[in-house]
């Protein structure tokens, strides 16, 4: 990274999303709740870069042996960067879901919109109500 | 993520078991059924393609018919039981010899196909006149009650479904059986013996529906309990859930009841010509033989295909097949192979492209994904024949 470090901050869905947000742009995964749930991860469809989502549109999917799942937009933006290792290591979002295996970076355009999401501790707390 | 509640399904006598194990445990056929181990679907599927699996499959319904008179009767008594069921299945009953069993389907009056099952005559004189049948856990009511009907004061239907039916599969099975049921390594596929286990009867059949080499066992639960636990003792043997049981029997080409056949498909679009032995095709005296014998002499409009998903996308059930936009088939079953590491399907196209080496387009969620009709299995049989 040759940009100055700015801070970095961490939110979450309901929906297992996480958004790392630095400056005006996001960059987004499944959590590692959701990895286990899925199991093994044999495909993702990354979202293609120029795309536009409203918070909560389908956004990429992501298949395990058995079935595909939807993962949801975690804040409205446009698609920057996505992350192109997944389509040969598919794998690395079992392995590391909040780091290697992001899935692609948002240029948030609502950026109001993170107020109502959670923060680690709260995921947390959730996920243990599940 | 709602938490479902379980409440009206049933549990199999292994559940406690499997909860023991860290299973989760999914609603399947009415039963709270694993779906997987904490190994994972991918590496429980690999581990039976290497070692042993063992699979609950006590939703399903094993049952007995048995002749009113009684049994006892030898040939003469195989041969009149036989002639009652073959009134609903297009297969050879009666020529079946003791010990050995048959895939055959279950046929509604057009042709279509009700159910799979298998059909198993007993070995010794002394048990002719009954056969040990095994249907799928969805249908079982459906199946037992046409059983009934079409038995009606001839022969009375037992249910054995409160008993543990499990497989025991892969190239290890065998060795791990022999230890506990000696002989049983002489079997031949799709035979079977019975076996006495702490006094109480089990069936050990060769058999099972992952394209390996295994067994299926069906024994009561105060027997069966033990002889499980001790089995999991050996290194060789896993429990393995029921999606690697799916991506299994998807690898070896093995048609799922209610997917990759139905009552809307007969036998030979479903491509299990096979099933009807020259026999019966000659007597023609089978549930809907106009259509199924004119598509054995005229072939069919459609028919069930091996498909290959050329990218990683895997294609999934209900995925249109298209050629130049326009579409020519559906996928009916459709996943990843973790023995073959590519996405494996299983659909229904015309005739005219059913050909292995058809390239077809895959329209996963809106895209055209490159795809090619093959020959089934995608991995080969590993049978004892």
């Amino acid at each position: 990274m040759s940009t100055k470090l700015t801070e970095q901050v961490t939110f979450y869905t309901e929906d297992h999303e996480w958004v790392t947000v630095h400056g005006e742009l996001g960059t987004v995964g499944i959590t590692k709740f959701a990895a286990e749930q899925l199991g093994d991860v044999v495909f993702v469809e990354t979202p293609e870069v120029g795309k536009v989502f409203k918070k909560g549109d389908d956004m990429a999917v992501v298949e395990s042996v058995k079935a595909a799942s939807d993962v949801y937009a975690p804040v409205s933006g446009e698609v920057v960067d996505a992350n192109a290792a997944l389509a040969d290591k598919p794998e690395t979002v079992n392995e590391h879901p909040e780091a290697d295996g992001w899935f692609c970076v948002i240029r948030l355009s609502h950026g109001e919109e993170l107020s109502g999401l959670m923060d680690k501790d709260a995921y947390l707390e959730f996920c243990k109500g599940l | 993520m709602a938490d479902d509640t379980h409440d009206d399904l049933k549990r199999t006598p292994l559940y406690d078991l499997h909860e023991k194990l860290g299973a989760k445990l999914v609603p399947f056929a009415g039963y709270e059924m694993p779906v997987q181990y904490p190994m994972g679907v991918m590496d429980e599927h690999k581990w039976t393609r290497e070692h042993a699996g063992l699979f609950d499959v006590s939703h399903m319904g094993p049952c007995f018919l048995t002749l009113e008179e009684g049994i006892g009767g030898g040939d003469e008594a195989h041969a009149k039981i036989a002639a009652l069921i073959e009134t609903l299945v297009p297969s050879d009953i009666a020529g079946l010899k003791q010990g050995q069993a048959r895939l055959t389907v279950l046929l509604n009056d057009e042709g279509g196909i009700l159910d799979d099952l298998i059909i198993t005559r007993p070995l010794g004189d002394e048990a002719q006149g009954s056969l040990y049948i095994v249907v799928n856990g969805a249908v079982k009511d459906q199946d037992w009650a046409i059983f009934e009907k079409a038995l009606e004061g001839k022969a009375v239907l037992t249910r054995a479904d409160d008993r543990i039916l499990f497989a025991l599969q892969g190239p290890e099975a065998v060795d791990v059986m022999s230890d506990f049921f000696p002989g049983c390594e002489e079997l031949k596929f799709m035979h079977h013996m019975p076996f006495e286990l702490n006094g109480t009867g089990c069936i050990v059949s060769r058999c099972g529906y992952t394209g390996e080499d295994g067994f299926e066992v069906l024994v009561s639960p105060a027997a069966g309990l033990p002889l499980i636990d001790e089995m999991l003792t050996d290194d060789r043997v896993e429990m393995i859930g029921l999606g690697a049981r799916d991506s299994l029997r998807l690898e070896a080409g093995l048609c799922l009841y209610g997917h990759d056949m139905d009552g809307s498909r007969d036998p030979i679009e479903a491509d299990l010509g096979w099933v009807i032995q020259r026999k019966r095709r000659e007597a023609g005296n089978f549930p809907g033989a106009a259509r199924i014998l004119a598509g054995i002499q005229d072939g069919v409009a459609e028919k069930r295909v091996g498909i290959r998903p050329l990218e990683r996308a895997p294609a999934r059930e209900g995925t249109a097949i298209e050629i130049d936009g326009k579409v020519v088939g559906v996928v009916t079953s459709g996943g990843f192979g973790p023995s073959v590491d590519h996405p494996v399907a299983m659909g229904y196209v015309a005739a005219a492209h059913a050909a292995p080496g058809t390239k077809i387009d895959l329209m996963v969620r809106g895209k055209a994904r490159p795809g090619e009709v093959v020959a089934l299995p995608f991995v080969p049989h590993n049978y004892k024949r």
